[in-house]
């Protein structure tokens, strides 16, 4: 084994330039290489979760953004036989450990055929529950006219997950801001998009 | 007030050490004794404030115009390297005494996750706080990095107090060292997790 | 040493988690099912090696002095491709373990490879190095996220053998570290180190 070399100023300028430069130049290239099947992975994700929150569509989803409150919000919406079959609007609102993101499926007439969660952070065991079938089938087939969004807690029709209120009502919310942009689209007006203490906002309208 | 919630959170409920495992090298190693734990809780706190709001600064006015996002870990610990070696000479230059107290533990602190923890996570985590989900503003940052590191310091520090009682039990021959500080870093997190919820 | 036990020493006699103790972090954050640990266990291995073989090339040519941050900028350049990487094919795994796969970086077994192995040895032993030191690492994250998964969740490798919950704690914060503990003592108790 060779000694390494001796650590006169020039040497280690030289050298730890060198080591930057080099790893930089792989770095942009690996970069390069993989931005597109990145990119890929991203639409896979989104394009999954549409298909499952929405019924059979025909071609791909188009996204569109609606302008509300100084914030955009991004959608997409799906035709089936010429016609606009639904919209899959993801909305978010603050959980227990960071934000619910949550993808929700709106046919047509006005009926929420199913919902995903994008991502949360909720606790494992207990608020991260909400993305099984046990909490999350009931958003399946909901009729926002019928069913009054909000934990039986607060007087709604929605049963929380053990332990978990906070998430629950999260998730609710964000079904209820996807449903507020939901009618803005229809309607073309400015949503009223809810964070939390207002669920109930959202309720009265009807 | 969001600030309020901002430091309750970080130094209870979502605790860097015993809620999200950031930092446990020291946290095992260096918590022997309440002296230095003492020190080397001071040498992180000064350290992740420092080094947070230096690379936040660097994520938003460098790497996000230039658009070299790709760059952020590799600059991001040659940031928080060099800051730590900055840190070390100051220190030793002003105040001699402070450099006696907390030299020791800086050049550890590079490789301390904690200090590239919460800088990454002020940059690419978005954040409720009682509002809307949203990115971390500079005040923001500053204020939660301070708060984390403060929660380090607590939880370290009640960690070597009880190590320290420890230390003076006799302790099954396989449970010597650090299996007995995981058993008490389980309790104290389970401590913790009672304040889960208040935020 | 041959490179058949340059390769097995990590698994016991030099295994980095349950003897050397080295890379706490994500051995208790992120084994909170088999899986995971697997997952995070391979992603260091990745790193491990490769930053073991560069390493092990290319310090002939550098000056002792700026010796750390050389190796912080080369673990750091193989860290960002294995991001790039994870995120194009795997990109499920990728959100599970989040942060913690940056954070890889600052892994002591990392940096502590290149310290006491890489830089003296040659490229292939300090290959073997790392792919020993790193099937020891991902054998001890895969077995504590084994004995957390089936305690917390009733659940071996994703298959539900129970129904309803577990004993919740040991997905939780306290379940790691005390499920760790005990993974050290038996450990211990096994191989008679202590």
């Amino acid at each position: 084994m060779t000694m390494a070399l001796q650590s006169t100023l020039k040497n280690m300028v030289l050298s730890l330039g060198i080591i930057c430069l080099a790893s930089s130049a792989i770095l942009a290239g690996v970069y390069a290489l993989t931005k597109e099947p990145i990119e890929a992975a991203a639409a896979a994700k989104t394009n999954n979760a549409i298909r499952q929150v929405l019924p059979e569509f025909d071609g791909e989803p188009e996204m569109a953004s609606i302008e509300a409150g100084g914030q955009s919000y991004d959608y997409y919406v799906v035709n089936k036989g010429g016609a606009v079959a639904g919209y899959a609007i993801t909305a978010s609102a603050s959980g227990f450990g960071g934000p619910v993101t949550v993808m929700v499926g709106i046919t047509a007439d006005g009926i929420v055929y199913n919902t995903s969660v994008l991502s949360q952070s909720e606790t494992p065991g207990l608020g991260a529950k909400c993305t099984e079938p046990e909490f999350a089938g009931q958003f399946k087939n909901l009729d926002p006219s019928k069913t009054k969004l909000a934990v039986k807690k607060d007087g709604g029709d929605i049963d929380a997950i053990t332990a978990s209120t906070i998430t629950s009502r999260a998730y609710i919310v964000a079904v209820n801001n996807a449903l507020a942009i939901y009618k803005a689209i229809r309607e073309g007006s400015a949503p009223d998009v809810s964070t939390g203490a207002s669920v109930e906002d959202a309720q009265t309208e009807k | 007030m969001e600030y309020l919630i901002i430091l309750v959170s970080a130094i209870f409920v979502n605790n860097i050490l015993l809620a999200q495992f950031l930092g446990c090298c020291p946290f095992l190693g260096v918590s022997n004794k309440l002296s230095t734990a003492v020190g080397m809780s001071g040498a992180v706190c000064f350290v992740i404030t420092l080094s947070t709001l230096v690379t936040y600064l660097l994520q938003y006015y460098v790497l996000v115009p230039l658009h070299i996002e790709f760059m952020q870990t590799i600059s991001f610990i040659l940031v928080i390297a060099a800051l730590v070696q900055m840190v070390e000479i100051i220190l030793k230059k002003i105040s001699p005494s402070l450099y006696q107290a907390l030299g020791i533990f800086l050049p550890l602190i590079t490789t301390n996750c904690a200090v590239l923890g919460i800088a990454l996570i002020v940059v690419t985590k978005e954040f409720t706080f009682g509002g809307d989900p949203h990115m971390l503003n500079l005040v923001e940052t500053v204020v939660y990095a301070f708060a984390s590191s403060l929660g380090f310091g607590l939880a370290m520090i009640l960690f070597a107090g009880l190590r320290e009682q420890i230390a003076l039990n006799k302790v099954p021959k396989p449970f010597r060292g650090i299996p007995i500080a995981l058993v008490t870093a389980s309790i104290l997190a389970m401590a913790f997790m009672g304040f889960s919820g208040m935020v | 040493m041959g490179k058949f036990k340059l390769i097995t020493k990590g698994l016991v006699k030099e295994n980095p988690t349950f003897v050397l103790l080295l890379g706490m972090c994500p051995t208790l954050a992120t084994t909170t099912s088999a899986i995971n640990g697997m997952g995070m266990g391979l992603a260091t291995m990745f790193v491990l090696v490769l930053s073991n073989m560069a390493i092990s090339a290319t310090a002939p040519y550098i000056p002792d002095k700026v010796r750390i941050p050389s190796y912080i900028v080369i673990i750091a350049a193989f860290v960002t491709v294995l991001q790039f990487i994870m995120q194009a094919y795997t990109p499920a795994m990728y959100e599970t373990l989040g942060l913690f796969i940056p954070l890889i970086v600052v892994n002591c077994i990392v940096l502590g490879r290149a310290e006491a192995f890489a830089n003296k040895n040659s490229v292939i032993d300090s290959a073997c190095d790392g792919l020993g030191i790193g099937l020891g690492f991902t054998m001890s994250l895969t077995i504590l996220g084994l004995v957390r998964e089936i305690l917390g969740s009733g659940s071996a490798f994703g298959f539900k053998f129970i129904s309803g919950d577990g004993i919740l704690a040991f997905v939780l914060a306290p379940g790691a570290f005390l499920a760790l503990a005990y993974l050290i003592v038996l450990f211990r108790k096994i191989t008679k180190m202590n």
